[in-house]
């Protein structure tokens, strides 16, 4: 048993450095086709980050499948400043400590910016190494405050706090309610950052908060009580700053309950007429803050769902649409700056973060976003209503 | 035989010393990728947690499968003193009293759950610590604390309850956690985490008492009619076993600046993670233990080159790993084959 043990912690041991000999294989041999690249027509290299398998995996595909089309696009086209630009995405499993992992993994590619990450926590983490490096991020959908804390890091969608205040303003400007009801996702990042905001803000508006229900997501199939709390407060309005698949629940019930107020989401809502099984006739009437529908008609969203619809198999959701953005508002600020890949990515980060300020980008969540150096766009929210099984423009 | 156990400890300090010269060497030559320096301290504390793991399952031989709630009470308590004092003290003393206040919490829990807990046996105590694991996961989400000039405000509802000063900042914000915890763990002190997690738990299971709570293990009734005190030493153990856990949740929340308790981290599946690599290791196998976590930790990462394909891989590995080093039949057949090698 002794020798055996020897000869196990042995083998162990070898496979350790096998493991770590295959690691600086990796390095030396990522470093060398970055050389051989920047000798033969040198090519930018943007980096994806986001959750391919696991639970979240929709939202981590949906951004780098987005992000890849958008290369693809731009390529087909000329590059950017006549370089092209190659593409590589990491699985991060919603972990922030993955995160981390796959960043470094893309850095030993040679990444030189960086798509991701697709999720608030793990984009924060992230953010903390983007940093130290000076390299240039743009989450396309990390929502949290904290994502952008740091001045080489930028985002594509609404903050959090954003969307809760304007929530808050949209339903006060258009007097949808005179009592409102929430539920909201405790154990969720987002869901509370909406909520806590979206209260904070309904003081001294001409409707009242009447009710603030929540649950977390090992209680999310049952929500009678959070809806009968809600129509015992009289609440006209009910307002959902949580994800599409718990507010299919809700709306069924609220249904059988027979209890039929306004409901209200916010971007998370948008996928809520894909959800399987669920009777999208109880959709009409709800209303969300979205800034992107896939079946808009101009023709940048035509092009690009028929274009993503072809290539992956599914309709874009709005997690795609801000990847989508976030590459060609890359690009800009690149061509803004005429940014060459043999720069260092440092250089590129100064050039990007200066050009960022200044651009004023056009895509598909808004027809005109703005940065300040804080790194919050500046975009119209745009509000749809549900009719007839699709959206149509609230206003 | 005693001084081949001392032998056997040695072993698995030189195994651990000799692995981070290798490192920093490779890494001040520039042979190391910043995939694998980023891997380093995650290893480390993974290794430290599956340690304690084999003291309280190995050694003491009781299932625990919330051994991620201790880790996660010595992050967050560590966590929220180090963003609080980040400004008043300097690096080092604040790291190493951040390690002592996430060691004492996370022993003071298992102490106070050890009390009901250790009256249970088998299966019914892997129950009811996997049930702790939740509940100090759930509570920790439904905590608000902010800190302003008059000092700490506290909710169990919401942010906005507390009342702060507009210029005083929420430390710990519910299911958002703790953001910004000051980067202070590298792997020079994860192996210092380790080395001394590995002379603790060694030099316990050579001791007086080590002996008392193995004796416990094997025979629990025999133990004690000889007269060893069973709860005084299913305590100690279980607590230093904590205790040890909170140190590697110190070590966490200070590698990865956002800290969650959500299940990925803190949940079943993280503590049965750990559990495996205790198993893989062998149970009661300390060096192993080490090794195992070091592996299983690197093997999905390594295998990043093979996309999604790669959790399905790890799971085959997983299994033939199982079989080759615990299957009686792989066993016996090893040991012909290393015999046929000795004759030849």
């Amino acid at each position: 048993m002794k020798k055996f043990k020897d000869l196990l912690s042995v083998t162990l041991v070898s496979a350790m450095l096998a493991g770590t000999i295959a690691g600086c294989g990796n390095a030396t041999e990522a470093t060398s086709t970055e050389e051989s690249a920047q000798a033969d027509g040198a090519v930018f290299k943007i980096g994806a980050i986001g959750p391919l398998t696991g639970g979240a995996a929709a939202y981590g595909n949906a951004v780098c499948n987005a992000a890849e089309l958008a290369v693809d696009e731009i390529n087909a086209a000329g590059g950017i400043n006549g370089y092209q630009v190659a593409y590589s995405k990491e699985d991060d499993e919603l972990n922030a400590e993955k995160s981390v992992n796959a960043y470094n993994t893309l850095k030993d590619w040679g990444m030189q910016l960086l798509v991701g990450s697709t999720t608030s926590a793990c984009s924060i983490a992230v953010s903390e190494y983007t940093k130290q490096d000076n390299m240039f991020q743009l989450t396309p959908s990390g929502s949290a405050e904290d994502c952008v804390k740091y001045d080489n890091v930028f985002r594509v969608c609404f903050s959090d706090p954003n969307q809760g205040i304007a929530s808050a303003q949209y339903i006060d400007e258009h007097s949808l309610a005179t009592k409102v009801g929430i539920i909201y996702d405790s154990s969720d990042v987002y869901s509370n950052g909406i909520y806590q905001k979206f209260v904070a803000e309904s003081e001294g508006k001409n409707y009242e908060v009447v009710s603030a229900e929540a649950f977390t997501q090992d209680n999310n199939t049952d929500f009678s009580v959070q809806l009968q709390k809600a129509k015992d407060a009289g609440a006209d309005l009910v307002f959902l700053p949580i994800y599409y698949k718990d507010a299919s629940l809700i709306l069924t019930q609220a249904n059988t309950m027979g209890y039929a107020p306004t409901f209200f989401g916010v971007d998370g809502m948008d996928g809520i007429l894909t959800v399987e099984n669920f009777d999208t006739s109880l959709a009409e009437g709800l209303m969300l803050l979205t800034p992107f529908a896939a079946d808009a008609t101009d023709d940048l969203t035509v092009n690009f769902v028929t274009n993503y619809q072809e290539k992956y198999g599914e309709v874009p959701n709005q997690f795609a649409a801000d990847a989508y953005d976030a590459v060609y508002i890359i690009k800009q600020a690149l061509e803004a700056k005429g940014a060459t890949p043999d720069m260092s990515v440092s250089d590129i980060c100064e050039a990007v973060k200066s050009a960022m300020t200044e651009i004023e980008a056009t895509g598909l969540t808004s027809s005109k976003m703005t940065w300040d150096a804080s790194g919050e766009p500046n975009k119209e929210p745009k509000a749809v209503v549900i009719k007839d099984g699709a959206y149509v423009s609230a206003d | 035989m005693k001084s081949k156990k001392i032998r056997d400890n040695y072993i698995t300090y030189a195994v651990v010393i000799l692995a981070y010269i290798i490192f920093q060497i490779l890494a001040s030559t520039g042979h190391l990728s910043s995939h694998m320096k980023g891997l380093l301290v995650p290893m480390t504390y993974y290794a430290v947690i599956a340690v304690a793991l084999n003291l309280c399952v190995g050694i003491l031989g009781e299932l625990s499968i919330g051994h991620c709630g201790f880790m996660c009470i010595g992050a967050f308590t560590s966590a929220f003193f180090s963003k609080v004092t980040e400004e008043s003290i300097p690096q080092a003393p604040r790291f190493i009293l951040a390690f002592i206040i996430g060691i004492a919490f996370a022993a003071l829990f298992g102490f106070l759950i050890g009390i009901p807990v250790l009256r249970l046996k088998g299966d019914y105590l892997a129950i009811v610590t996997l049930a702790f694991g939740e509940i100090i996961k759930n509570i920790i989400n439904a905590f608000y604390i902010g800190v302003d000039s008059n000092g700490i405000h506290f909710s169990m509802k919401n942010s906005m309850e507390l009342g702060m000063d507009p210029e005083g900042e929420v430390i710990v914000n519910g299911a958002m956690g703790i953001t910004g915890t000051p980067h202070d763990a590298n792997f020079t002190i994860g192996i210092i985490v380790l080395l001394l997690t590995l002379i603790v738990v060694q030099n316990l299971v050579n001791s007086r008492d080590g002996r008392a709570i193995m004796a416990i293990r094997d025979n629990y009734i025999a133990a004690e009619a000889t007269g060893i005190n069973v709860t005084r030493y299913k305590m100690m153990a279980f607590t230093i076993s904590a205790a040890i856990a909170g140190a590697a949740g110190v070590l966490f929340s200070h590698n990865i600046t956002t800290l969650t308790a959500s299940s990925q981290y803190f949940g079943y599946n993280a503590s049965i993670m750990i559990l495996v690599y205790v198993v893989l290791g062998g149970i009661g196998n300390i060096r192993g233990s080490v090794i195992a976590a070091c592996i299983l930790y690197m093997l999905p990462e390594l295998l990043r080159g093979l996309n999604t394909y790669r959790m399905l891989i790890y799971s085959i590995v997983l299994i033939v790993m199982m079989i080759v080093n615990w299957s009686p039949k792989v066993i016996d057949y090893r040991k012909k084959l290393v015999a046929g090698f000795k004759k030849g």
